[in-house]
């Protein structure tokens, strides 16, 4: 948020205001914001992004691990590209320094899948064949089926599945994919005819009337 | 020598200070700025204007979080509420362990910015509860006293809705009503055979322009990001703003109002404040001071104004102040309707919120509890944000897919890939929002122990729902199952309540609609302000927000502050004009 501009902006409808207004704001440096900001931002929040921004948590191999996990979760296929395409790592990783509960789960989680394909193949999961990593990803994959000793497992990937399927959802790619039409200037005329007759249901003659018509 | 620590005061004498400029400060400035009183509007937040402070048409992946809560907007990262349940170095406290939740907005136009819009006169029976079920107490003014200010609230600020003539909901004067959504559609069918009125929704949402100054709805869904052509209400937008281009307002922002002076008469001289920017001390001297800092701030403000005049704090001579706190009930259910998996898509964006909604319809003498409420409905192809797909393990192995097969739930892969654009857009829900009973225990008071980072004694909560509430939300959810059985749904959440958890009864304050802590009334001994919203000790000192509810309805209050925030202006012009203050 740029206040001094905002402070300008409201300066002009009241010249008092602006003599108050003055005297009472001091004259701090103003955060500049990440040019990658393109939505409101306090002077708080901007703090906080910028503090986000210069952590890291996941080291390389941790983050070599969710990337093929959360493609082997989304791939790519004949609609869109895969998570890794649609930022989804990148994603994880600043979604569990913004929401400190995720670290341990996502972490120790990592931890616990390493050491079952160690146990099992002698490698790290991804170092395992990709033949491998399905293997193991099989067993916890589905909640119902897998096994009382791998239910730590299930808890893990259940949590990847759902911050891979968010992360690349609300992606650029994601939204292209899941086709939401909306988010621009439109005018709301009701649900398309055809859909209605799919449905088998039709506007009332009274809703018709006193509903919002528009100029075409 | 100079010492620390002093207290300045500010250049100009005014003839009004508000303090806060939400609903109810906001309006008071409006009406105060166009009759050409002097005016220093108070606002503890930062300025704000949602044609700057843009959120609104941004795309998920603009946030870092996709639009996630975080610690200074507890509503998302999108939402035009900065702050939420807690505040940094604001703390309140709890007595005898009960719960009460305080959502405080700092900012220009306080909580206007990013509420639901929904925007319902109360009813004649509103005002006079007691005087029907023996419980609280009747308001001293009736719906008559109001309704010629809810008239000009309507055409002023705009509403849409459909004239009904219902008996205890009064019709506005309306924009045409957008048509609904197709979950909607379904709801009303279910409704329709439940005889369960489904109606059009009364938003303050412009489907059609009223002014050069605002622009009209441009149907993106996103009222809570705050409109950046002023499509909607809020009190920034719509009333602060104007009222600044008359010349008359200064507004001061980061202004943490700490007491109201008062003089040795026991007349209110005007606010000290403390500004956040430069941890100042400051006083503003006025003729008449407003307090519209929300109910529980307002009440905060009263109680730590203590002088040798009012050793109860100020306009508390009746003990009131602080007492018969109440917020609406809140209960809800959601559901999944198997016929709208793999959905034709299209822009179902609509208005922000519902387009349909359901006032309340019972005879509550054939039930187990005394007052309403009203539902308000969800659902429908939305933009996916933060917790998209949640949970999709509960979801994909319960119906059959695409292909016509039921697969074993969770999974990853092409197959999980393709569930998620499946089942998109086929969940809805429901929330009841119904009327408590405001009961003298139920409270907030000053914590004589604790402080915030200002040196302001904090406010401690005693709040407790009584059975009238828990019997109204085992009715909503009772209500809930059969509209959602009768649409042909699934029931997803909210259906595992029981007498152990109150039925699903949100904490008090959860809902945002807290108000009575500053009630009116004719006896002083009984309430804190006249019918006009003076305080009964002291007649130059007014309360605006919703602090002055008797009885809160089965209705938002926010149409019911404003009108009454202009009722009170007028009276102000009328007795300043009239040297009576």
């Amino acid at each position: 948020m740029d206040r001094r501009k905002y402070l300008k902006t409201l300066t002009v409808g009241s010249l008092g205001a602006g003599l108050l207004i003055q005297s009472c704001d001091t004259d701090k440096p103003v955060v500049e914001a990440p040019k990658t900001f393109t939505i409101d931002r306090t002077p708080d929040e901007l703090a906080h992004e910028l503090k986000l921004a210069s952590e890291t948590f996941f080291d390389e191999h941790e983050m070599k691990t969710i990337t093929i996990l959360s493609d082997i979760i989304i791939p790519k296929d004949g609609t869109s590209g895969s998570a890794s395409d649609a930022g989804v790592p990148a994603f994880i990783e600043f979604i569990v320094k913004d929401m400190p509960r995720h670290q341990i789960p996502i972490r120790g989680g990592l931890k616990w899948l390493d050491i079952q394909c160690m146990k099992r193949f002698n490698a790290d999961f991804a170092s395992c064949s990709a033949g491998q990593q399905i293997e193991m990803v099989d067993e916890i994959a589905y909640p119902e089926k897998a096994k009382p000793e791998l239910q730590q497992g299930v808890a893990f990937f259940n949590l990847m599945r759902d911050l891979t399927a968010c992360g690349f959802f609300t992606s650029e790619i994601g939204i292209k994919d899941l086709g939401y039409a909306g988010n621009k200037p439109n005018q709301w005329d009701g649900v398309p005819q055809e859909v209605l007759d799919q449905y088998g249901v039709a506007y009332d003659e009274r809703t018709l009337a006193e509903s919002v018509k528009f100029d075409t | 020598f100079m010492p620390d620590f002093q207290i300045k005061k500010t250049p100009k004498d005014y003839d009004v200070c508000i303090v806060g400029s939400g609903a109810g400060g906001g309006m008071a400035a409006y009406i105060l700025a166009n009759a050409g009183i002097k005016v220093v509007l108070l606002e503890a937040g930062p300025l704000y204007d949602p044609a700057k402070n843009v959120t609104q048409l941004k795309w998920p992946w603009e946030s870092p979080r996709r639009g996630a809560s975080t610690p200074y907007r507890h509503f998302g990262d999108f939402d035009a509420a900065y702050g939420g349940w807690e505040l940094e170095g604001e703390p309140y406290t709890h007595k005898d362990n009960t719960k009460f939740d305080w959502f405080r907005s700092r900012m220009l136009g306080g909580r206007t910015n990013h509420w639901g819009r929904i925007s319902l006169r109360f009813g004649p029976k509103d005002f006079k509860r007691k005087s029907i079920d023996g419980l609280g107490d009747d308001w001293p003014i009736s719906y008559d006293d109001v309704a010629p200010y809810y008239d000009r609230i309507d055409k002023l600020i705009g509403v849409f809705g459909s004239k009904e003539n219902l008996p205890n909901d009064p019709d506005s004067i309306y924009l045409p009503p957008p048509k609904p959504r197709l979950h909607e559609l379904f709801i009303k069918e279910a409704g329709g055979k439940l005889n369960i009125p489904v109606i059009p929704s009364r938003l303050s949402i412009l489907t059609k322009p009223i002014n050069n100054e605002r622009g009209a709805c441009f149907f993106c869904s996103q009222c809570n990001r705050g409109c950046t052509v002023y499509g909607d209400f809020s009190s920034s937008s719509v009333l602060v703003n104007p009222a600044l281009k008359t010349g008359n307002v200064d507004v001061i922002p980061n202004a943490m109002a700490r007491e109201v002076i008062t003089n040795s008469e026991g007349k209110a001289t005007g606010i000290s404040f403390v500004n956040k920017d430069d941890k100042q001390e400051y006083t503003v001297n006025a003729k008449v001071v407003i307090l519209a800092a929300s109910a529980c701030e307002s009440s905060r403000l009263l109680l730590n104004s203590k002088s040798s005049l009012f050793p109860n704090g100020l306009a508390n001579s009746s003990g009131v102040v602080g007492k018969y706190l109440h917020d609406s009930t809140g209960a809800s259910m959601g559901g999944f309707l198997p016929k709208l998996v793999d959905r034709k898509r299209y822009n179902e964006d609509g208005v922000g919120g519902m387009h349909v909604y359901t006032p309340w319809w019972l005879d509550n003498k054939k039930l187990d509890f005394p007052r309403g409420y009203h539902i308000e409905y969800g659902g429908g192809m939305g933009m996916p944000g933060y917790g998209f797909g949640f949970g999709m393990q509960n979801t994909n192995g319960k119906y059959a897919g695409r292909d016509g097969t039921q697969k074993t739930g969770g999974g990853y892969g092409a197959s999980l890939k393709d569930d998620y654009r499946y089942f998109y857009g086929a969940s809805f829900g429901m929330s009841g929002r119904g009327e408590a009973i405001a009961r003298e225990d139920n409270y907030c008071e000053i914590d004589p122990t604790t402080v915030d980072k200002f040196g302001i004694p904090v406010l401690r909560f005693h709040y407790k729902w009584s059975e009238h509430e828990v019997n109204q939300a085992k009715h909503m959810k009772q209500t809930f199952a059969e509209i959602i059985d009768k649409m042909g749904g699934v029931i997803t959440y909210g259906n595992n309540d029981g007498p152990e958890n109150d039925y699903g009864l949100a904490a008090p304050g959860r809902i945002i609609h807290e108000v009575g802590t500053t009630r009116m009334g004719n006896d002083p001994k009984k309430s804190v302000v006249n019918k006009n919203n003076q305080a009964h000790d002291v007649k130059n000192l007014f309360v605006v927000d919703g602090g002055p509810f008797v009885s809160q309805a089965d209705k938002n209050p926010t149409w019911t502050i404003l009108a009454l925030s202009m009722r009170a202006s007028e009276y102000i012009i009328d007795e300043l004009k009239k040297q009576n203050i």
